[in-house]
């Protein structure tokens, strides 16, 4: 198991390596800069804003003072916003991202893996219809869409919650959970419902039925176990793609996270900004992936039985 | 079934607790009561660092925690007594001599002295520190030559401390605009202690001005600045003139997203949003007229001609394709009917002048100018392409234009949209054939235009060169005194570069904000400038 990690976390490496890499090059190769305004800047200025942020030397020394700031856990001055350091902003839209995050993944499992396992009870059925119906334009409903028609239905129609915003008013964390929930909602639905459905043909539910045990001990106690492997080994994914993924409902609905910080470095060629949260993402991403891994290896007997060979 | 019953059960617990909470009033309504502004202020602020900064949404903040020597009248927009008392003029214009009050103190209780303003200029305006607007006080003598790195002794510059209190600035012509300048917020002091206390005084990085660490002299100071939340500022009550100031806070919030912001207006979550939608427009007008602003506004938007590209290098050219465009249809059936058709570069209004109007829609003169370019009803003129940044309006006209042109003058044209970046590249290396442009005046005067196009300057993408413009706009218009007779001087400089057409001046922008009626003491102006001291909310009977 320890060999199987450990070997893991080293092809992680040259993954965040070439990620940091390319985007460093990236950004500096897309037109337009992090100092292009509409009025025109003197030549002198722009020399001085430039040696201000170490634009001025060539792109290899530029690199390498970045990589060895980076190894010291420095990310650098945002381009963007003067007096402020990457990791500052970083760690300030991070603990909102994440609370997001975490209800978003709250109100998914509970409405995706309940919805999925009543479907999957009565295949064919109406019970199973109507909510993998319901999934389905879940999962095809963008959220730039669902979200303004949740605040056009709660917020404005029926005034019951606030528009926007984030811990400013009560309620107001409610829409854009649900918003950035509901498509991973979806998705777990169909995720479980598939588990349950090959799981609940299983002898050893037979089994279970046969000596006695009402439905939903079976359903509780054995099937879902089993049922919702799927669903767990996703969850490592769906939390990166959470944390990574949010920027559209952050946008709309005006919550101070990283996908916005996100967002808004990319359209200022804030460089330090930009690489600043795509090598923090790639490398959630990778140890989230990693995390679902060794949770399955885990779960499962027979790849745990592999590694112990 | 049990686990149906657990399910309806999570999912009415989930909607209880979704409707519960939430006291009666809106954001809105208690900032009212307490005197707190919740003002949309359109993108982030970068920094609250005067010399540093650029934007409208950083002047927004910066001119409510700091002062310059004057401020502007909300209503009139001339200049008001600031941290000068008052301030002499010598009879040639070129000397200003400004007298500090006795009573203007820092945040921290120190005196603000004409030393303070001698170094807080001397700072925005040395090469290293790279102040975007530090040309604003080019009209002082040598700041210039100072700020390009010519010279490297501040003393040469003509900014002289007298006294404690008395500033003695020297000008190197009389600027008739220059008292205007003084309350942009490059020309605004910092607190040299404080400055220098976070490192180097000319360092872009600097924390000096966060919230916390800064010292600053305007009506507010800064309490509370989170990144994509808010910026919060407080009254202060060691401010020379409190007693005018009525708010107790404003915060301000980065709204980004125009429908989000129409809809926390809407929500009683805003006082006052910086944009509103256009297609919103109409609905307010019908529906809810006392919460919509119109305005008009110092900004032009018109369209860059390449002129050192064939064919656009023929003049004849140039005022066919403007001749073509038919502003009053595209403003009814594009912008709402809320914008206002322009045939000129500079928004009438800017305190006495008025441009001039040389031309209108004539699509038979144009077609006529055409022909003597030498393409007889469009024949063997090449396809262009209209480059515009990428926003739903923009396309819009490129559409609406690109039609006129194509109808009337039976030419074809493409249009290309680019992030905005990409947008300003190709732009500022004149990578392009006709661009679409919008420009702010930095201040109330015509000049604040027109200086574009002379030959060579850094804004004059549209390859424009006329000697008499030149003469004009640099030479002789900033030697005159009096008002009258320079605006005539900018009327013909106006008149050259609208025969000569480098530009298609397409309309002037009006500002469109959704303001609560609560909102009192902030008259509409084409700055879109707000005097912080003066505005008060008082709860409208509605």
């Amino acid at each position: 198991m320890w060999r199987f990690i450990g070997f893991r976390i080293l092809q992680a490496i040259p993954v965040i390596f070439a990620v940091i890499t390319i985007t460093f090059f990236l950004v500096r190769a897309a037109p337009g800069g992090p100092f292009s305004t509409e009025k025109a800047v003197s030549p002198q200025v722009k020399a001085a804003l430039e040696a201000q942020y170490q634009l001025d030397l060539p792109a290899h020394e530029q690199y390498f003072s970045y990589l060895s700031d980076l190894a010291k856990g420095d990310f650098g001055p945002s381009f963007n916003y003067t007096g402020r350091s990457v990791d500052e902003l970083i760690f300030q839209g991070l603990p909102v991202t994440a609370e997001l995050g975490f209800y978003a993944l709250l109100i998914a499992l509970v409405i995706g893996t309940i919805s999925g396992v009543i479907a999957a009870l009565k295949p064919n059925s109406a019970q199973d219809y109507v909510p993998m119906g319901i999934a389905m334009v879940g999962i095809c409903m963008p959220s730039f869409l669902l979200g303004p028609t949740l605040v056009l239905v709660f917020a404005i129609w029926l005034e019951w919650l606030p528009v926007s915003g984030w811990g400013d008013i009560p309620g107001d964390k409610i829409l854009p959970s649900i918003t950035l929930g509901a498509m991973y909602a979806a998705y777990i639905a169909r995720l479980s419902r598939a588990g349950m459905l090959e799981v609940l043909s299983q002898d050893y539910l037979r089994t279970a039925r046969a000596k006695g045990l009402p439905e939903y001990k079976v359903i509780l106690k054995h099937a879902l176990r089993g049922g919702l492997l799927p669903v767990i080994t996703y969850l490592g994914p769906a939390f990166a793609g959470l944390l990574s993924g949010s920027f559209v409902v952050e946008t709309v609905f005006q919550v101070p996270g990283l996908g916005r910080f996100y967002i808004q470095a990319a359209f200022n060629r804030d460089y330090t900004m930009i690489l600043g949260t795509t090598i923090f993402l790639a490398t959630l991403i990778v140890l989230f992936n990693l995390l679902s891994d060794v949770l399955a290896a885990w779960l499962n007997p027979r790849l745990r039985y592999q590694f112990k060979k | 079934m049990k686990i149906t019953r657990l399910y309806c059960l999570l999912l009415s617990s989930l909607i209880l607790t979704a409707c519960g909470g939430g006291s009666n009033l809106s954001r809105v309504e208690q900032g009212t009561i307490d005197g707190v502004l919740h003002f949309g202020n359109g993108t982030n602020i970068q920094t609250t660092d005067p010399h540093i900064a650029t934007g409208l949404p950083e002047h927004h903040v910066i001119t409510s925690i700091f002062e310059g020597l004057v401020t502007k009248n909300p209503y009139t927009l001339e200049p008001e007594p600031g941290v000068a008392e008052s301030w002499d003029i010598s009879s040639d214009g070129l000397t200003y001599t400004f007298y500090l009050r006795e009573n203007a103190l820092w945040s921290n209780g120190d005196l603000i002295t004409a030393e303070d303003f001698r170094w807080s200029w001397e700072r925005a305006l040395t090469p290293e520190l790279a102040a975007q607007n530090s040309y604003m006080l080019y009209p002082i003598l040598n700041a210039e030559a100072f700020n390009t790195g010519e010279i490297s002794d501040f003393s040469q510059v003509g900014i002289k401390v007298i006294s404690d209190l008395v500033l003695e600035v020297q000008l190197r012509a009389p600027t008739p605009f220059f008292l205007q300048l003084m309350d942009h917020y490059i020309t605004y002091p910092v607190h040299r202690e404080t400055v220098e206390s976070f490192g180097l005084y000319t360092d872009n990085l600097s924390r000096w001005s966060r919230e916390g660490n800064i010292v600053s002299n305007g009506p507010f100071e800064l309490t509370e600045w989170q990144v994509n939340s808010h910026v919060r500022v407080e009254k202060r009550e060691n401010y020379w003139d409190a007693d005018t100031v009525k708010l107790n806070a404003i915060v301000f919030y980065p709204t980004e997203n125009l429908i989000t912001e129409e809809r926390m207006f809407r929500d009683g979550l805003l006082h006052r949003t910086e944009e509103v939608p256009l297609d919103k427009v109409p609905v307010y007008l019908a529906e809810d007229p006392d919460s919509i602003v119109i305005a008009p506004y110092l900004s032009s938007y018109f369209y860059l001609i390449n002129t050192t590209r064939e064919p656009f290098n023929d003049v004849n050219v140039r005022r066919a394709l403007s001749m073509a465009v038919d502003r009053d249809l595209l403003n009814e059936t594009v912008l709402e009917n809320i914008m206002q058709p322009a045939y000129f570069l500079t928004p009438p209004g800017t305190i006495g002048y008025e441009p001039p109007v040389t031309f209108g829609y004539d699509p038979e003169q144009a077609r006529a100018l055409l022909a003597d370019a030498g393409y007889p009803n469009g024949e063997g003129f090449p396809t262009f392409e209209i480059l515009y940044n990428t926003q739903e309006n923009h396309r819009k006209i490129a559409i609406a234009i690109q039609e006129m042109w194509r109808e009337q003058l039976n030419i074809n044209v493409s249009i290309v949209n680019q992030e905005w970046q990409v947008y300003l590249e190709s732009v500022d290396n004149m990578n392009y054939d006709v661009a679409r442009r919008g420009w702010v005046g930095d201040y109330v005067d015509p000049n604040t235009y027109l200086d574009m196009y002379i030959t060579g300057g850094g804004n004059n993408n549209v390859g424009f060169s006329n000697p008499r413009y030149d003469e004009i706009v640099i030479d002789e218009a900033p030697l005159k005194l009096d008002n009258k007779e320079r605006f005539a001087l900018y009327r013909e400089a106006e008149t050259i570069l609208m025969n000569e057409m480098p530009i298609i001046p397409i309309y002037i922008y009006q500002t469109k904000n959704l303001k609560s009626p609560d909102i009192k003491g902030a008259p509409s102006n084409i700055m879109d400038h707000y005097n912080w001291k003066y505005i008060y909310l008082e709860a409208s009977s509605k």
